[in-house]
């Protein structure tokens, strides 16, 4: 068992304050500051952004085994859930059927699900080019570690607006987030 | 691994609950040494709803909120847990800190630091105890001759 954050209050505040941020400026990256080192494969921005936003209330699904069951157990309380109920999830290796996961519905589309998805890394380069709400005109972002059907699959989801479900891309302790409104080209 | 969910455990943990930060600094200050620990969370002060049951043992209830601290550390490689009432953070953390050494612990460490305490405290409340039977009173009824 390792700990949390190292100061609880600033480092959950400052990690929502970044996801907050990415989700508004889709394609930004942002740094996670203390992010706590978690069992792997649990990267240090995902296990920051399951301490600052899951707890008892908040329904959780993981991939990376009983030790980072155990560690988001005791940081979070977050209850389990399977695959196409949970309100969070977090994939350490490859991303599940985006389409089986919960998206919500038309009178609550917030209640789609919010993916963390682990990623090799993510750089401000060509690769995507986003658009959208939140973005001017378009943003470059280059992800490494993505399958590469994955925009594809994401793009398939984009009809049943409001529905849908947002993704945070994790990748050591940065994030960069795409909202179901961001547009993906790949380039 | 030792179970660690023994009733042997939940009893000297509602023990050192119950203890003062001081008292366990100084049983602990005479006691064998305890390896190094490393702050897991907190201590950190917050509220849980207290349940009763009416009647003593009827539906459960809301009773009250009340404050507690609790701290958790790892020591080689074992967990030691600690929730206390009030807001005392070190009481929290010393009490966490000898869940985990108990777990294992040092030749006398029992002895010296948990059966006093546990001493203490039956005293204490037999005290309370004794002070309030003083108050008892004692109602008699006569029944009625035919």
């Amino acid at each position: 068992m390792t700990p949390g954050f190292a100061n609880p209050v600033l480092g959950a505040q400052s990690s929502f304050r970044a996801v907050l941020y990415t989700l508004s400026h889709p394609g930004s990256i942002r740094e996670l500051k203390d992010a706590p080192h978690a069992p792997a494969p649990l990267n240090p921005a995902a296990a920051a952004l399951a301490l600052a936003l899951c707890d008892a209330d908040t329904s959780l699904w993981q991939d990376g085994g009983s030790a980072i069951a155990e560690w988001l157990r005791f940081h979070t309380g977050a209850p389990p859930a399977p695959l196409h109920e949970a309100r969070f999830l977090i994939a350490t290796g490859a991303a599940p059927p985006l389409a089986s996961l919960a998206l919500g519905s038309d009178e609550a589309p917030q209640d789609g699900a919010t993916l963390f998805l682990q990623v090799a890394a993510l750089e401000a380069a060509p690769g995507w080019r986003l658009t959208g709400p939140g973005i001017e005109i378009a943003t470059d972002l280059r992800v490494t570690g993505l399958a590469p059907g994955f925009a594809a699959q994401r793009a398939a989801l984009a009809s049943l607006f409001p529905r849908g479900i947002d993704i945070v891309l994790c990748a050591g302790s940065m994030i960069a987030a795409l909202p179901r409104t961001t547009r993906i080209e790949v380039t | 691994m030792t179970d660690t969910h023994t009733p042997h455990r939940r009893r000297w943990m509602s023990i050192l609950a119950r203890a003062s930060a001081a008292e366990l600094r100084a049983h602990l200050a005479d006691g064998p040494g305890l390896p190094a620990h490393a702050p897991l969370r907190g201590p950190e002060i917050g509220l849980v709803m207290l349940r009763g049951r009416m009647g003593g043992d009827g539906a459960p209830f809301n009773l009250t909120e009340t404050t507690v601290t609790r701290c958790t550390v790892e020591m080689a490689g074992r967990m030691g847990h600690a929730t206390v009432l009030g807001r005392d953070q070190g009481q929290a953390e010393l009490a966490a800190v000898l869940d985990a050494a108990l777990q294992d612990p040092p030749l006398g460490l029992f002895t010296q630091v948990v059966e006093p305490l546990a001493a203490a405290q039956a005293q204490a409340r037999a005290l309370t105890a004794r002070r309030a039977e003083a108050t008892r009173v004692q109602f008699f009824t006569l029944a009625a001759m035919r």
